[in-house]
């Protein structure tokens, strides 16, 4: 399968990157690509021109920044897995990418463009959204930083606008309880249901799969909030929400899974 | 557009389309048909190669985004002479194929798993390949091939 034709051309900054994508409507970021290829393969995204970001070196780092952890847009799952920063302040976000896929894919996606591509199917963007993570985006007008909760808006929809481009997402450090909860029948799969749970003051959890963006557990959250047991809170998970029927599972399975997990992922994370 | 990139340590330089795919590339412009094409949706890993030593699936990467990188394919792995690499000979001692089609994909992958971990364990090492589908062998002997390939190889 090949992607319809496109034009490439390489960025060395971001803000040469910026300068193209202002200057063609139709252009889309490029850094991995193991997100925008398979939709391109598939004929769903049919940019007219990529601009490949990946090479720019200056985009990649993990930086401990005392409350929080600093992650460049352009750094790998492989690397966020394997680092020693990461697993020390947010030990569930090293775990959660190193569920990413396969080592191969691993190899080659990036947290920033796991997070704009914004998929409410996928494992990083809720586990963002579960630490209340703050978002670093940058644009010819300058830096806007906006917080994970407010950031993404629908099926593969973002607060991106055309000629911004994601440049760093701040994790707030969570050495807490956390638990990450991944439901899949075969290996290397997306979740047919996730959760995540993180224990950092109050208890925040997040759902993958569950609609058609990654989502908080808004009701378990205020029942824990309001001194609900465990149980009564996660037979709340899916309150409020409309999960998905596909091939994998119906609407009414997957609300079930979501209660039974986020059970599952409130006692873990009360006991570590 | 023109690309230059070094292959199984030689350099090349081809004119491709820019939504020419790796795995395209180097089976179609290089004449090197050892790299496979699986499901060409990044599962089975069939495809896979390494880009500057480390494992990637090429038919979810452009030939472009590969301008200037060492890439290392399949028919890259054995020396000069003919020898093969010792996870070639790990594999054919220990039979861990049958047909064959996932063979190259998985020597890839599994000398990238070592290159990272150098000694895994039995689980670590299936867990290294969740990427690589194999319907031939249930696995048991390709890992077995890989634990031999650890044990026996001085360096990868």
């Amino acid at each position: 399968m090949f992607p319809s034709s496109f034009d490439y051309v390489r960025a060395s900054s971001v803000s040469e990157a910026i300068s193209i994508l202002n200057n063609e409507e139709d252009a889309k970021l490029i850094a991995g690509g193991h997100s925008l290829l398979p939709l391109m393969k598939l004929r769903l995204a049919n940019p007219s021109k990529l601009v490949d970001i990946g090479r720019i070196g200056d985009l990649s780092y993990i930086a401990d920044r005392g409350d929080h952890v600093a992650i460049g847009a352009l750094t790998r799952h492989a690397a966020i897995e394997s680092s020693d920063v990461v697993k020390a302040s947010v030990p569930m976000l090293a775990y959660v990418a190193s569920l990413v896929g396969d080592p191969s894919v691993r190899h080659r996606g990036t947290l920033g463009g796991s997070v704009s591509h914004g998929d409410g199917a996928s494992d990083l963007p809720a586990a963002i959204l579960a630490l209340d993570a703050t978002l670093v985006v940058t644009s010819a007008s300058g830096v806007r930083e906006v917080a994970a909760k407010d950031f993404f808006k629908g099926f593969l929809e973002t607060d991106l606008n055309q000629g911004e481009v994601l440049t760093e997402i701040k994790v707030p450090k969570a050495t807490g309880g956390w638990s990450y909860q991944k439901f899949n029948r075969r290996a290397q799969d997306w979740a047919i249901v996730g959760v995540a749970a993180v224990r950092n003051g109050s208890t925040k959890i997040s759902l993958v799969n569950m609609a058609s963006m990654p989502i908080r557990a808004e009701a378990v959250e205020s029942a824990l909030s309001g001194g609900a047991s465990i149980e009564e809170a996660a037979a709340l998970a899916s309150e409020g929400i409309e999960p998905p029927s596909d091939l994998n599972a119906s609407a009414d399975y997957r609300r079930h899974l979501a209660s039974v997990l986020v059970r599952r992922a409130l006692v873990e994370a009360s006991s570590n | 557009m023109e690309v230059t990139m070094t292959v199984n340590g030689a350099k090349v330089s081809k004119d491709v389309e820019p939504r020419t795919l790796l795995v395209h590339f180097v089976r179609d412009n290089l004449g090197l048909t050892g790299t496979n094409v699986g499901c060409d949706t990044s599962s089975c890993g069939a495809c896979t190669v390494h880009v500057n030593g480390e494992s990637v699936k090429s038919c979810t990467m452009l030939a472009v985004q590969a301008d200037g990188q060492e890439i290392t394919t399949i028919e890259g792995m054995a020396q000069a002479n003919g020898e093969m690499h010792p996870m070639q000979k790990a594999f054919q001692e220990n039979h861990g194929l049958q047909c064959g089609y996932c063979t190259p994909g998985m020597v890839m992958a599994a000398t990238s798993l070592l290159k990272e971990n150098p000694h895994p364990t039995e689980q670590e090492v299936r867990n290294g390949l969740e990427g690589n589908l194999c319907r031939c062998t249930g696995y048991h002997n390709i890992v077995k091939a890989v634990l031999a390939a650890a044990d026996g190889m001085a360096e990868v």
